[in-house]
């Protein structure tokens, strides 16, 4: 590291940019804890509103993000390992919900998922609606945050070296034992945190979510309609808590998927 | 033949495998050796199925594999870098392939005890592959092959990545194990002298074709052309112009070389073959020439000399004690001394 030998004028304007940019990161949120009192705080302790949302922000975000696996892995797996044309136009499409307007991805799921669409239409005898409910929210979560783990999910499979499966292969192992002994055990730290993306992702969903559903309200949302009929501060409360809830959580995901530490040898 | 390839062909980015045929006995060592980027590791990956031929055909025991998938072709292979699993122990490494295969628990302990204590690595079972040195992850590797008794065992460049005394410790063990299983084992390098050491037969890889096929001795004595004698790391390769009976001229230097049947277009003089002397000296050998030394390097156990007759350079191999007894150092005239039977014509 630089840091073991002398610095230089090029180390120190590294580190004030760096720094600007971490105090351009901290300083919003920090005014914004800061500005909300502690009796405010305690006051949202009991606002049961507050609370459903946030847990329906969660647990929405947790459904997504876990059917979002079950398709995004394979995919992942598959694009890490097979070279086939066409290839780098599905990388292409796999990123496309990160750049398109997350209003206009809510549109168009709507065309899809709505009220007409084929896909209500199967799903509804089985008692799904997608239109203001919270599945049709966790399909708005599902579409705007999947890149982030297809992404993880195949940069970790890509590390996993290709002799390994190989080896498998040749001791007697079928392609499904390899995934799951060899190449899955070995991707799943980038997987998880392509998980805790995803999940966090969806958290934070505004655009896509208000259009599929307003209500049931998901935090977002809330803090959004709050601050249009109550104004700031009554939002401000709920932005906090949902904010402190995340960083919790993801402090905690962060520490159990640290990478381990190498044993001395 | 116990594996048969015919006409295989394979190209993969800029590299081709043009059309290689190859026939590998029961129970023999083959090594194939050639320089880096001949496509051998790619050959290997063919024949245990790890990538199809673009075409051609690959037999084993007069059954046709070519599209049999890795894992019922039953072939190992061993690997430069090991591919040791990283997240498993030693022995849960070399029991992968029994419990893929679904053998009893109790069958599955035994045999990787045994396969362990053949290359004595009994007492780092419970160790995971990070912790180990290279000659005991080679160990490893070679346990977690053979645990499985696969017929052919494909070796990569297996010695590569180690020391070059630890090299030749586990050359003996590898010659021992394939003794001692009989498997089939066909083995690439780069390295020469792993290939002599090593192989029953030895295979010489240049750009993709198979140039010659035998055992060391023949390989040795009787290059099918300059190339390969060149890659053989054999020096004293000349163009020579045949001069009638019994003798040739390289580079205006005349050279006895016996009774040959013409034509031929290159001599080889095997380095070991040459007598240095301060001296002339009367002997049955017909080759005798005063030159002068132009360098000399160290090549392992000895001293390879170059000296200077007119316009030729001969690379001459002498031990240390020769060289300092010699008084060797660049300008010394010296006599070189060989028989003319030392003298091979290709």
């Amino acid at each position: 590291m630089f840091l073991e030998t002398r610095p230089t004028v090029f180390h120190l304007i590294l580190l004030l940019l760096g720094s600007l940019l971490l105090l351009f990161i901290i300083a919003p949120l920090a005014r914004l804890m800061l500005a909300t009192s502690s009796s405010e705080l305690s006051g949202a302790f009991g606002d049961e509103e507050l609370w459903s949302s946030i847990w329906l922000t969660l647990r929405a975000a947790g459904i997504a993000t876990l059917i979002g696996s079950m398709f995004g892995i394979p995919l992942a797996y598959l694009l890490a390992r097979a070279r086939f044309p066409g290839r780098a136009l599905v990388l292409g499409i796999i990123d496309l919900p990160i750049m398109i307007p997350h209003s206009a991805a809510g549109i168009a799921l709507l065309a899809v998922i709505g009220r007409h669409s084929l896909a209500q239409k199967v799903s509804g005898p089985l008692g799904i609606q997608f239109v203001g409910e919270e599945a049709g929210i966790a399909v708005a979560m599902a579409f705007v945050s999947v890149p982030f783990l297809a992404n993880a999910a195949r940069e970790g499979f890509a590390a996993v070296p290709e002799r390994l499966e190989k080896v498998a292969r040749t001791l007697g192992a079928t392609p499904s034992r390899v995934f799951f002994t060899i190449s899955l055990p070995l991707a799943w730290r980038p997987i998880l945190s392509g998980m805790v993306l995803m999940w966090a992702r969806g958290i934070s969903e505004f655009g896509a979510v208000i259009i599929i559903a307003y209500h049931p309200m998901t935090t977002p949302v809330l803090v959004f309609q709050r601050f249009n009929d109550y104004g700031l501060t009554y939002a401000r409360v709920a932005a906090v808590v949902l904010i402190l809830v995340c960083v919790v959580g993801f402090t905690i995901l962060r520490f159990l998927t640290r990478p381990a530490r190498r044993e001395a040898k | 033949m116990t594996l048969v390839l015919e006409s295989i062909q394979k190209r993969m980015g800029s590299f081709t495998l043009p059309n290689l045929d190859l026939e590998v006995k029961e129970g023999e060592y083959l090594v194939l050796v050639g320089p880096s980027g001949v496509g051998k590791t790619v050959l290997l990956e063919i024949i245990a199925g790890l990538l199809n031929p673009d075409s051609g055909n690959i037999f084993w025991r007069n059954r046709n594999v070519t599209s049999c998938a890795p894992e019922r072709r039953g072939f190992g292979i061993m690997y430069q870098d090991y591919a040791l699993f990283p997240h498993l122990t030693v022995f849960q490494n070399i029991v992968y392939g029994l419990n893929s295969r679904g053998l009893p628990r109790i069958d599955v302990k035994e045999r990787a005890i045994s396969a362990a204590e053949m290359v004595n690595i009994v007492p780092f079972l419970e160790r995971l592959p990070d912790e180990l040195s290279g000659g005991e992850k080679q160990r490893v590797a070679l346990a977690r092959a053979l645990v499985v008794a696969p017929e052919l065992l494909l070796l990569d460049e297996p010695l590569s990545a180690v020391d070059m005394h630890l090299r030749r410790r586990l050359q003996r063990e590898l010659k021992r194990i394939q003794e001692q299983t009989g498997t089939t084992f066909v083995h690439v390098t780069h390295n020469v002298d792993e290939a002599l050491t090593l192989g029953h037969r030895i295979g010489v890889m240049l750009d993709g074709h198979l140039r010659q096929i035998g055992p060391p001795e023949e390989i040795f004595r009787k290059p099918t052309d300059r190339e390969v004698a060149r890659f053989l790391g054999m020096r004293n390769i000349f163009a020579v112009r045949v001069g009638g009976q019994g003798f040739c001229e390289a580079n205006g230097v005349k050279i006895h070389v016996g009774e040959r049947p013409v034509p031929y277009r290159h001599i080889w003089i095997r380095p070991e073959e040459i007598i240095l002397s301060r001296e002339a000296f009367e002997s049955s050998a017909r080759n005798q020439f005063r030159c002068v030394v132009e360098d000399w390097d160290y090549q392992d156990i000895l001293v390879r000399v170059v000296v200077a007759l007119e316009n030729l350079r001969l690379s001459v191999m002498i031990t240390y004690k020769s060289f300092d007894k010699l008084g060797i150092d660049r300008g010394v005239e010296l006599m070189a001394t060989f028989k003319s039977s030392a003298v091979h014509c290709f």
